[in-house]
């Protein structure tokens, strides 16, 4: 056992740290509301690596396992940095499984200049995917259609106004879509992406929940009410306390999921699903208990910690209601139910 | 980055599951559920020839000088096999204490009996008016020469009936400020004056009240400085907080599961078809994935030289306040049939998930209440203020 992280990953995560810190302060992330996304930003972030970083260098990637990414996605949900990196990320390994059908698309992503990619999560019904993550900004869309993995390219449509802000919309699959693989290896390769999906949500969760309880704890150190901080109330630390154990497991979870995909664990599926279910309720309870120690002014647009609050839900619902989450989760540990 | 605790603790899981085969007996399991001891002198004689209560110790003190984590591998599999673990691990927080504080005689005369599986030491810390103010502690040593004499009472004094020795909190000094004037003794439990009455708990657990009346214990047992008991508390409170891995959560999750497998509801259909029922499974799997990560944190951070205090509170608060919790959901999915106790050939999951609901309450009370563990988090860990007291 070995949790710390290597020499590269600290190097990685200092890097993507010190960046989102830099060019991606809450006033970024606000001027970039509601559409989500911020194109300045995104051209900077690809000299660090951008979505191809988890691609094979052989492919012309980064060569980055999904651990390394996770600790990206952590920095990245920390800062709610509005670039579609995560997205791109998964789009990118999807097009570099495929092979041969995908290595156009790739190449758009491995560029210094790179194209906004995304997965659509659910699959495509009537030549539409729905409520598709970076739908609204992405130029290739990567879908399952029936028992085909097929690639979209073309004008995003207009966003949609939504919980989160972010650049979420419909996407359709015209007939100028590429089949990029069919059959057993189409689903396959989408229920990998999925679960990297997951995965990687689970890290950009943990790390949203991260700043939401620096932000309570922070509050609670310098507000006085009765004349003492009120941190010092012991229901206030109570529930901070409480916060940040969890989000110490969401974090490891999410870390975890992403250690059994990268060694290839047969509980790796499972612990995809886990950690995102764990890393979304634990990212609306942090920032839920941090909204609430700011008391009235948490309430405010002019504070931060809404900020955090909107999005730990949003995150949460992309793959649909939580509870029929633990369901799929129920079919993985258990095989499938007979009645559902 | 890895998760895996290693191939030498395969192995050893193995070894332990062939082991648990032959030692752990069904009438062990069930006299330990019946009596409320959860030790037994067979049992653990066995394991302490094995060589494994000192498996992660350095040879000098008649140990393995395995690594620490297949001494969590160890204990995981002694929790899933449902293994009185009480006794053992009581005595590696008294052993791991003695070893970090002790003097040199006192690794001889403690070390080789504890690690061989022939004595184990009870805990005096509670007392009547003190539990989470361990340090309010009344019961008083007195200096006779060379020796101490201890008069008061414990409460909760677990195992006192079958261990040599209990681990004992004591006042020397009653004029300085109360974390300042505490020493630890180890006192012989078949002393002249020392009295001890069961106490039976909901769980079923047995604990003690334990009287001590003039009761002499020379000076070579005191554990620590005179008057730096709290030091030694300090100690022995981390390894009572970082030394597990898995709970009973994961024992009854997986009798569950397998009860739901293998049972048919009233409407003739399997348990783990219905959805209400795989709904709490997955959740409970959750948390104790969580727990599960939180323990192995903490044993890596000590394996690093560590102390974990911090990492310790949370993951005691967190498995304790979620076994809590996921108990009562079990219970709730197994609807009426549910409150039938072990021993009803009716009863799912052999009665362990209503054993469960019993027993987890306690788990965030002892060993420092939830609200301790979060004090400890909140100020430690989060640099809160202390609340006005
Ligand atoms: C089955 C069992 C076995 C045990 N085994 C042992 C053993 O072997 N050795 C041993 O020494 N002890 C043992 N204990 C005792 C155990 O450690 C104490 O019960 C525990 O520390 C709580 O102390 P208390 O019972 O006096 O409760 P109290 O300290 O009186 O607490 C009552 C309530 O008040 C809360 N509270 C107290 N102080 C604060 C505060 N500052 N802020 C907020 N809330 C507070 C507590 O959290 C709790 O909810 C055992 C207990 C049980 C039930």
């Amino acid at each position: 056992m070995d949790l710390d992280l290597n020499p590269q990953q600290q190097d990685l995560v200092a890097a993507f740290r010190a960046f989102f810190l830099k060019e991606s302060p809450p006033s970024v992330v606000r001027s970039a509301e509601p559409h989500g996304f911020d194109p300045s930003l995104w051209s900077r972030v690809a000299q660090l690596g951008g979505p191809a970083i988890g691609v094979p260098e052989g492919s012309g990637g980064g060569g980055a396992g999904l651990v390394d990414l996770v600790l990206i996605t952590e920095q990245l949900g920390a800062s709610l940095a509005p670039i579609p990196l995560l997205e791109g990320m998964i789009a990118a390994r999807v097009l570099a499984r495929v092979g041969d059908s995908g290595r156009e698309a790739l190449e758009r992503l491995t560029s210094s200049a790179p194209a906004v990619a995304t997965v659509a999560l659910t699959p495509v019904r009537d030549g539409q995917a729905r409520m598709v993550p970076a739908g609204g900004i992405a130029e290739l869309v990567v879908g399952l259609d029936g028992s085909d993995l097929v690639l979209a390219s073309g004008e995003p449509p207009v966003g949609r106004r939504n919980l989160g802000d972010s650049p979420v919309a419909d996407r359709s699959f015209g007939a100028d879509r590429t089949v990029l693989a069919s059959g057993s290896a189409a689903l396959e390769l989408h229920a990998t992406a999925l679960n990297e999906w997951r995965t990687l949500t689970a890290g950009a969760q943990a790390g949203l929940g991260a700043t939401a309880l620096g932000l309570g704890v922070e509050y609670a150190k310098q507000r006085k009410q009765f004349g003492v901080p009120i941190g010092s109330f012991q229901s206030i630390a109570r529930d901070l306390a409480d916060v940040a154990t969890a989000v110490d497991g969401a974090t490891m979870l999410a870390r975890e999921a992403a250690w059994a995909a990268d060694v290839c664990q047969t509980d790796a599926p499972a612990l995809a699903g886990m950690a995102f279910l764990f890393a979304g309720r634990t990212a609306q309870k942090a920032s839920g208990v941090a909204l609430h120690v700011h008391g009235g002014y948490g309430f405010t647009l002019e504070y931060d910690v809404q900020l955090y609050y909107r999005r730990a839900k949003a995150w949460s619902l992309a793959l649909g209601d939580p509870r029929r989450g633990l369901q799929a989760l129920a079919d993985v540990l258990f095989g499938p139910g007979a009645r559902t | 980055m890895d998760f895996s605790l290693g191939d030498r603790c395969e192995e050893l899981r193995t070894e332990v599951r062939e082991f648990l085969a032959e030692h752990l007996p069904q009438e062990t399991i069930d006299r330990v559920h019946e009596t409320g001891t959860a030790h037994d002198w067979t049992f653990y004689r066995a394991l302490g020839a094995r060589g494994w209560i000192g498996a992660a110790w350095p040879k000098e003190f008649g140990g393995q000088d395995r690594d620490p984590f297949e001494m969590t591998a160890l204990r995981d599999e002694l929790r899933l096999a449902g293994a009185p673990t009480d006794g053992l691990g009581q005595s590696l927080i008294v052993a791991r204490t003695i070893r970090h504080v002790g003097t040199e005689d006192q690794k001889q005369e403690f070390l080789p009996p504890a690690l061989a599986g022939e004595i184990i030491f009870a805990l005096g810390y509670s007392e009547p008016d003190s539990g989470s103010d361990v340090a309010a502690a009344k019961t008083r040593a007195t200096r006779d020469g060379d020796d101490w004499v201890i008069n008061g009472q414990k409460m909760f004094t677990t195992l006192a009936h079958e261990a040599a020795f209990v681990f004992l909190l004591a006042r020397t000094n009653p004029e300085v400020a109360k974390h300042k004037g505490l020493t630890m003794f180890l006192v012989p439990l078949d002393s002249p004056g020392v009295e001890m009455h069961p106490v039976h708990t909901m769980g079923g657990e047995r604990t003690n009240a334990t009287f001590y009346n003039d009761v002499r214990v020379p000076d070579r047992y005191r554990v620590g400085s005179v008057d730096g008991g709290w030091d030694v508390m300090t100690v022995a409170l981390t390894f009572e907080r970082g030394g597990f891995g898995l709970s009973d959560a994961d024992r009854v999750w997986q009798q569950a599961v397998a009860w739901a497998k293998t049972t048919l509801g009233d409407d003739g259909t399997p348990i783990i078809d219905d959805p209400l029922v795989r709904e709490r499974l997955a959740s409970m799997r959750i948390n104790n994935e969580v727990a599960k990560l939180l323990a192995y944190r903490t044993s890596f951070v000590a394996a690093r030289g560590g102390l974990p205090t911090v990492e310790g509170s949370m993951h005691k608060l967190w498995y304790s306040e979620s076994m809590t919790a996921d108990a009562g959901e079990l219970l709730d999915m197994l609807g009426a049939k549910g409150v039938l106790r072990r021993g009803d050939g009716d009863a799912p999951a052999d009665g362990w998930i209503e054993h469960l609901y019993r027993h987890a309450a306690v788990t965030t009370i002892y060993g420092g209440t939830s609200e301790v563990q979060r004090g400890i988090i909140a100020e430690r860990g989060l640099g809160l203020p202390r609340p006005g007291r």
